[in-house]
Parts: C-alpha cells; sequence; structure tokens
C-alpha cells in the first residue's frame, strides 16, 4: 500500500522524537564507507561487460556554424554522427531531452561526434586527429557586447530606489564581477550502455534518474519502459550530472548501432566544455540606510549569460527579496544570449554567488556607515517576507548570527589594517548565509522482512551527500532496528522514482517518502498487534503496546511492504522557507605578496532537523571549502575571440587544496521545522556555499584594506589595491 | 605489446598497447577500477597507487614502465571487512563524500606517512631535518596533490593524524 502526503500545512508533532531506536542524527558512519575506502564502490565508468568498445567524442573547433563533413578515422570501428545526438545537456528536472543535431555548432568544444574503437587508445587517437569541415558562422561571446534581453517576470520593484538613494543618510552603489564557475566534481562524466533487444541499460553519472530517463528516452527516441538507468555511486555531481549529457546518449546510438556495449567518459577537458558552467555575473548592489543603519533601499541589477534558446539563466538574487527589509527595492535580471558553453546549476544556483556579493555589500556599508558588520545585519532581519507579507516557515538568521560572533571570538576584531604577525596582515571577516529551500516529488519503497532487516528501495541517488545512509537510519529509527539490519538500494531506475539529488532538496524530499512507507509498515504492524499506530513503540526488532511485546518475526508473516509518496503542496506558497546561518573567517594577507591564506573559517548553519550531524558537518565543509575557491581561486577564464573555456582542466582551475583549507569549524543550531513535511528538515548541500566566500573577502579587507570586486581575489588584484 | 604486472603481490601478464597508461592498465585490463581517474594529466591525485612503496600518478605513468616494480593499489591495502588503520580512519572521520578521490587520497597518505618517517622534509617544515610533528600544515601540504571536490579536507586530515597516531604509539 502506498502512503501519499501533500504538504499542505504543518507538522508539529515531532514524531521522529517519539520514535525509540534513537539513531536518527547520530553520526553515524557512511552505510556505503567501507567500499568506497577500500575501491569497491563502482562508478559509472567501472563496470566490464563483455566485448566492451570506447568512445570518444569529437569536439567542434569553431564557436559556431555547421559541420560540412567529417573524415574517417582509421583504425577506429565507427566514426557516429546521429541527429539525436545532443548539443548540450538537459537542466535538472527538465522532462525532455536538450536540443539536438550535432551538425549545428552552438559554442567552441560542443560535441559533434563519437568516435568508436577496440581500445580507448586507439579512440582517443582518432577522435583527436580526425578531420572536421565546418561552415563558421560569426557570433557573440562577451556578455556585455549585446543588448541582454528582460523576461518580465524576473523582474521586480517595489517603491523607488533611486529615491531611497538621493535621502539616505548612507548610500553604497557599485558593481562586482563574478567570472564562469565549474562544479568540477572529481568523477568525470562517464556512461556504458548496452542494449538487450529494444531495451537499454545506461549506467551513467547522473543525479536525478527519474527525470534523466524522461530526457534520455525523448533524446534517443524510445519509450521509457525501455531504458534502464545505472547509478549506484556518483563521483560527486554539484549540479553538473542534473541532467543527460552528450556522452550518454551518444554512447546509447553507438552501442545500438555496433550491437555491442560502449563505454564513453569524458575527458576532464570535454568535462569543462560540455557540463553546464555557473554563468559569469555583473552584480550592482544599490544599498540605501539612515542614520542608524537602517536599510531602506535595496536595488541588485543582474547581468547573466547563457545560450541562445536555453531556458535556465543563473538567479543570482534570488534571496535578495526576502534576506533583509527595506521599504524601496528593485531587481533586475537581465540576461546576455551568447555563444559561451551553455549555463546551468552549478551548487547553490543563484546564492552561491548573488549571496556572496550581496554580503560583501553589506560590508562595505557597515563600513561606511561606521556600525559593525553583525549589528548591521541584525538591525535589518524582516518580520516577514517583505515583498509579499508572508511568514517564514522558520528563521534562524539573527541566531546564527549572535551564535557565530559569540564562538568566533568577533569581538577581538579589529579595525581596517591594524593586525599584523611578521609580514601578514591579519583580518576577520562575516557574512550572513541563506538559501531558498524546497521539496520535490518522491517515492520510496520499504520492505521489511520476516528475519528482522528491512529493504529501502528508491530511485534516489548518493552524490557523496549520504543519501544511503540517512535514509538507512529514518528507516531504523521508525521501524525499531538496528542501522546495521537495513539496506538500502539506490541510483537505480526499476526502483520508484524519487526526487533526485539537486537544489538541496534530496535528503528531505526522499527521506519523507522512506518515513511514510515506514508509516505505513508501522500501521500493518500495528493492526496485528491490536493497537493504534501512534501507541506502537518498536525498538531493536520488538513491537510494544502497552504491556505487550512481541518480537517482529512473530508479527510479519514473510514481508511487510509500504509505499511512500511525498509531494510539496500548499505550504511552498503560505510560507517563505529557506535555511539560514552565518560565516566566520580570520584571513592572513602577505604585505608584499598579496597571498591570501584563509587561517580559520567557521560556520553556523540551521536547517531544521539534523538527520545524521557527521554527514550533515560534512556537506557544510564542501559547501564553506567551494566558498574559499570563489573568494580566492575559481576563475574558468573565456577567450575573448571565441569565447571557448580557457582554464579548461584542473591545473588551470583552481579548485582549493588541502593546503588552502584550514581545519573548518561547523554548528548547527538545533530546529525544527514545521513546513517541509514531517521529517521537520530542510536542506543543506548548498547553504554552506552562500556567503562564505563573502566572509573571506571581507576578512581581506579587515586584514589590508583591499575591496576586490572583481573575484577571484588574486594575489595580483590585492597588490594593485594596497598602498605602495 | 606483452607486459606483466606485478600487483598487489600478484603477477599479472598483459597484452596492452604502448600507449596505455598504468591507470588504464588497472582500468580497463585488469578491472581493478579502485584507482580512479580524474584528469588523467597528474592534476588530480585520484589515480595515487604506490609504486615500491612511493605514492606516483598512474596516468602519468605507461603500463610497460611500471613493468619490474611492485605496484600497490587501493584493492590491496585492506577489503570492506579488514580495512587498514588508515581506511579505518577516513570512514570513522568521514573523510570523503562521494569517495571518488578517496582511493587516492589514501594511497597517498600511506605513501606520505613513509616519506615522513624516512625525513622528508616539506615546503612548509621548519627545518630540512627531520623528525617532523604531523600537524595540520604538515600534512596539508604533503597531501596538496589529491583534490578533493567535495572537499573532506579537514577531515582527511583528522583522519591521518589519527592513523599516524596509531601507528606510532603501536610503534612505541
Ligand atoms: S587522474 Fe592522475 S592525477 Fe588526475
Ligand atoms: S570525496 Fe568526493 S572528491 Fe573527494
Amino acid at each position: 500500500m502506498t502512503r501519499h502526503l501533500r504538504v499542505d500545512g504543518p507538522t508539529h508533532d515531532d514524531r521522529l522524537d517519539q520514535m525509540a531506536q534513537g539513531v536518527i542524527g547520530q553520526p553515524l558512519n557512511r552505510l556505503e564507507g567501507p567500499l568506497k575506502v577500500s575501491g569497491r564502490a563502482t562508478y559509472a565508468a567501472e563496470a566490464r561487460p563483455r566485448d566492451l568498445a570506447y568512445g570518444v567524442l569529437v569536439q567542434a573547433a569553431i564557436p559556431a556554424g555547421t559541420v560540412l563533413d567529417i573524415g574517417d578515422a582509421p583504425g577506429a570501428l565507427a566514426v557516429i554522427q546521429d541527429k539525436r545526438m545532443i548539443r548540450y545537456a538537459a537542466q535538472g528536472l527538465d522532462q525532455k531531452g536538450p536540443t539536438s543535431g550535432p551538425d549545428r555548432v552552438e559554442y567552441m568544444g560542443q560535441s559533434i561526434a563519437l568516435v568508436v574503437a577496440e581500445t580507448f587508445e586507439a579512440a582517443r587517437h582518432a577522435a583527436q586527429t580526425i578531420a572536421v569541415r565546418y561552415k563558421p558562422e560569426e557570433v557573440p561571446v562577451d556578455p556585455e557586447s549585446v543588448t541582454p534581453e528582460l523576461p518580465p517576470k524576473k523582474q521586480s520593484a517595489a517603491g523607488d530606489v533611486d529615491k531611497a538613494m538621493r535621502e539616505a543618510a548612507f548610500a553604497l552603489d557599485r558593481v562586482w564581477r563574478t567570472p564562469s564557475q565549474m562544479a568540477a566534481a572529481m568523477e568525470p562524466h562517464a556512461a556504458i550502455a548496452e542494449w538487450d533487444g529494444d531495451h537499454v541499460t545506461i549506467r551513467a553519472a547522473l543525479q536525478m534518474l527519474s527525470s534523466n530517463r524522461k530526457q534520455m528516452a525523448d533524446a534517443l527516441g524510445i519509450r521509457e519502459s525501455k531504458l534502464r538507468l545505472l547509478s549506484p555511486y556518483v563521483g560527486g555531481g554539484f549540479g553538473s550530472k542534473l541532467g543527460i549529457n552528450a556522452e550518454a546518449v551518444a554512447a546509447a546510438i553507438a552501442a545500438r548501432e555496433l550491437g555491442r556495449p560502449v563505454m564513453v567518459a569524458m575527458t576532464r577537458q570535454q568535462v569543462f566544455d560540455l557540463a553546464h558552467r555557473r554563468s559569469e555575473t555583473r552584480q550592482r548592489i544599490r544599498l540605501a540606510c539612515d542614520a542608524g543603519g537602517r536599510l531602506t533601499g535595496i536595488g541588485h541589477d543582474v547581468l547573466v549569460s547563457t545560450l541562445p534558446g536555453s531556458e535556465f539563466t543563473e538567479p543570482v538574487a534570488q534571496a535578495t527579496p526576502f534576506t533583509y527589509q527595506a521599504a524601496h527595492r528593485q531587481v533586475v535580471h537581465a540576461v546576455a544570449r551568447i555563444h559561451r558553453g551553455c549555463a546551468g546549476s552549478v551548487r547553490a544556483p543563484g546564492e552561491a554567488v548573488g549571496v556572496t556579493v550581496f554580503e560583501c555589500a553589506m560590508d562595505e556599508l557597515a563600513d561606511m556607515a561606521g556600525i559593525d558588520p553583525v549589528d548591521l545585519r541584525l538591525k535589518n532581519i524582516p518580520d516577514v517576507e517583505p515583498t509579499t507579507g508572508r511568514p517564514f516557515s522558520s528563521h534562524k538568521l539573527a541566531e546564527a548570527l549572535r551564535e557565530g560572533a559569540k564562538r568566533f571570538g568577533w569581538s577581538d576584531r579589529r579595525p581596517t589594517g591594524q593586525r599584523a604577525e611578521g609580514e601578514w596582515f591579519i583580518g576577520m571577516g562575516m557574512a550572513a548565509a541563506v538559501r531558498v529551500n524546497m521539496l520535490q516529488e518522491s517515492r520510496a519503497r520499504v520492505t521489511l522482512v520476516q528475519d528482522g532487516h528491512a529493504i529501502v528501495e528508491t530511485d534516489m541517488t548518493d552524490i557523496g551527500t549520504g543519501t544511503y545512509t540517512i535514509l538507512g537510519q529514518l528507516a531504523a529509527e521508525m521501524l525499531g532496528l538496528p542501522p546495521d539490519r537495513v539496506e538500502v538500494r539506490l541510483g537505480d531506475t526499476q526502483f520508484p522514482p524519487a526526487s533526485g539529488s539537486g537544489g538541496s532538496f534530496g535528503a528531505a524530499s526522499s527521506g519523507n517518502s522512506v518515513f511514510l512507507a515506514c508509516e505505513e509498515i508501522r500501521g500493518q504492524i500495528a493492526k496485528a498487534m491490536g493497537c493504534n499506530e501512534a501507541d506502537l513503540t518498536l525498538q531493536d526488532g520488538m513491537a510494544r503496546a502497552g504491556n505487550i511485546v512481541r518480537s517482529l518475526s512473530e508479527l510479519v508473516n514473510g514481508t511487510i511492504t509500504g509505499e511512500g509518496h511525498l509531494q510539496p503542496g500548499k505550504t511552498e506558497k503560505s510560507h517563505r522557507q529557506a535555511t539560514w546561518g552565518s560565516h566566520w573567517a580570520e584571513v592572513a594577507v602577505n604585505r608584499w605578496t598579496g597571498e591570501v591564506r584563509v587561517r580559520r573559517m567557521m560556520g553556523v548553519f540551521a536547517c531544521g532537523r539534523v538527520l545524521n550531524e557527521k554527514t550533515a558537518r560534512s556537506q557544510c565543509l564542501g559547501g564553506m571549502s567551494f566558498g574559499i575557491g570563489i573568494a580566492l581561486t575559481e576563475a574558468l577564464e573565456h577567450d575573448p575571440r571565441d569565447g571557448h573555456a580557457v582554464s579548461r582542466d584542473l591545473a588551470e582551475y583552481h579548485i582549493p587544496t588541502h593546503a588552502d583549507v584550514p581545519a573548518l569549524e561547523v554548528h548547527f543550531l538545533p530546529e525544527r521545522d514545521a513546513y517541509v513535511g514531517p521529517l521537520q528538515a530542510k536542506g543543506l548541500g548548498e547553504l554552506g556555499i552562500c556567503g562564505a566566500g563573502a566572509a573571506v573577502l571581507n576578512a581581506i579587507h579587515n586584514a589590508c584594506g583591499v575591496r576586490v570586486r572583481e573575484l577571484p581575489a588574486t594575489p595580483d588584484k590585492i597588490i594593485a589595491g594596497m598602498d605602495p | 605489446m606483452q607486459i606483466t604486472l606485478h600487483l598487489n603481490g600478484t603477477s599479472h601478464p598483459l597484452d596492452v598497447d604502448p600507449r596505455t597508461t598504468l591507470l588504464d592498465a588497472l582500468r580497463h585490463h585488469l578491472g581493478l577500477t579502485g584507482t580512479k581517474k580524474g584528469c588523467d594529466h597528474g592534476q588530480c591525485g585520484a589515480c595515487t597507487v604506490l609504486m615500491d612503496g612511493r605514492r606516483i600518478n598512474a596516468c602519468l605513468t605507461l603500463a610497460c614502465m611500471a613493468e619490474g616494480h611492485d605496484i600497490t593499489t587501493i584493492e590491496g591495502l585492506g577489503t570492506p571487512g579488514n580495512l587498514s588503520p588508515l581506511q579505518q580512519q577516513f570512514l570513522d572521520h568521514d573523510g570523503f563524500q562521494c569517495g571518488y578521490c578517496t582511493p587516492g587520497q589514501i594511497c597517498s597518505a600511506t605513501g606520505m606517512l613513509e616519506e615522513i618517517a624516512a625525513g622528508w622534509p616539506s615546503h612548509v617544515s621548519d627545518s630540512l631535518d627531520g623528525p617532523y610533528d604531523l600537524t595540520h600544515a604538515e600534512i596539508a601540504e604533503r597531501m596538496s596533490g589529491n583534490l578533493c571536490r567535495c572537499a573532506a579536507y579537514t577531515n582527511i586530515v583528522a583522519a591521518i593524524r589519527q592513523a599516524a597516531q596509531g601507528t606510532r604509539e603501536d610503534a612505541a
């Protein structure tokens, strides 16, 4: 039986807290951990079907135009250019395949064909040396060179920001720029496709199998029922594997044509070309406040870019309408249609760069008004969502700010440029963290077996987020089993369709579906016990109601199966849902070289119920480190002539390394959010990145007085800003 | 070409294209996919294995160059039911998330601790002569050839320190 729930109202009964097993929230080790640390977890490119052939994608060497013809590839089994091959990746949650037709080129590096050979070495050589003739076209590649679109739905205004700026005691009007950024998950995209008659199984690196299956079926022109996707382990996603990409479609087409399994793994450089980039942004921020530091005007004008025809545009100002109060406000969202690689979701689309820049602006305003940066934020926290009057589902920003200031030792912060150790200036900075919260439809099946173990099945993925572990913990808690008695099966479209991993909604959405499935099972056990489900206690394989105690093996005849189905509902609209936090950083800036070292960094986060404190903390560590990258090192540079990604590998695109990241500190504020389903848990995978970079950049200013507004803050820019 | 690899204590005769890297020999020819490919260009460390006890990038080593050497991969360090002390500490400290860089981190850490024991200095060492304390900075510096986009760095360093302490105490 399936238990459905649409989240139309609050859940105030803390069901999970009433359970007896006591495992939810506990910092348990990852269920699949032993496989990962011993190299036995198998990722996309790691199955070895018999007779496997190797494919390597051929990439366009022009920014736009037509492919006239593609030469032969001596030594290869096939050169495949099929009209179903896609030009760029699908966006997250797309229900259809992306634009196909590899004979048209829309950006430099686009996939235009696949070479298949008996060995990887032969395929790589052929793909790199194959002759291609083009008819090139002139296209714009610089976002500031075209007249941007202003999609009406994405503009908003209330009052008169210009007037607020004129009348303000303090007014800040500045422009920031952030470069294109990449997810750069450590596992390059890869797929292995194998046909059995008219049925294809594709093993791939994907975050959201149920929507990926729709995209893939549409791209291949087959029915969904003829397609199975497998992603048992995914080597990181961060948005880059939300939608199907060129390698998986090409592998399926080639495997069909050759009648044997084909593997296509992208090279690292291809990942940089073919995975979505986070759009570069230009952000003008205007802030007006009165003498006491209360904001009267907020303006956030944004310019982002993507390919013509692509719907997703980086929602930079997404959190601006509800983070701070001000009577006069305006958001401008401009989109330049240019021919750089396709833009899409990279960890925390919108807030990752939007909150980061906004929080730098808040720091500048605090400086200008002579107000402590923490106080400035505390003075401007709204009671309800300012633009709509909706209540917040929960709101912990003030607490996160106060708690963080205390724990980090904020009161020790000195005025700008007044602390030095040898040749290093030392400074402290902070920023607020905020990220929208959402749920997605999700289903799961749980089977309780007579011998006292349970199996959880859903096509949810674990991309490093801890899904295996938290879903196992949830089932263990609800069914009263030790966690090692729960087996979790994920990443297979034969299981009930889940939300997938993206937008920080994975844990709460899939977790609620497992919760519901377990409630269904509990109902059946209660019936067998002759009690109400609410009076049933399950613990260590025993069922208790009043003074009746029976073992599950007596109660379960064979198996009991329950399915759970969660849908977002009215609380999505009735309440502004968000997660909150604060970021803190202490940096050292070298007075001669401009080098920045992050010495200490701390985050305080509120995300509703924490399902596993260990894996939750790791999510935050990851986000905060991304923030260090945004602040200091990460930039996907584009060639001004043809738009191609220049820094397209891990030697040129600098993600933080061990030496860049100090021992980070994470604290959670205890919280139950009643408006996000019975788990009372919100998303966490992205909050850690939102604003983290601003804490670092603000600390740089506190250390040495330099404001870098063209990210990242590399030594050359810091030196240029220092007094000679 | 015909070669023989000595791998995790066993000899494996192989027939490979001369262009085959040690990494691809492991992954494509021997089905040992524990060693990961993150960049294929010596930029990420995901492919780190031990050659005669020293850490190397398997993607920068041709398979034929590995002949005559003892190669240890992650599969040779421990099994899910019998983890090495480092593997166990990675598990306990959550020194990974997606797990893709993890075999490389663990092989690298195994070799790195040997380098410290042998008195090799690093860029952040105070002197050129050991012994060296296993400080956060010392470990982070020496592990910086192993990228982790999940950024489990804080936990990885803690795991390595704990494992090394255990080993030092065992030796004492
Ligand atoms: S795969 Fe060898 S260093 Fe990246
Ligand atoms: S654990 Fe994912 S890259 Fe390190």
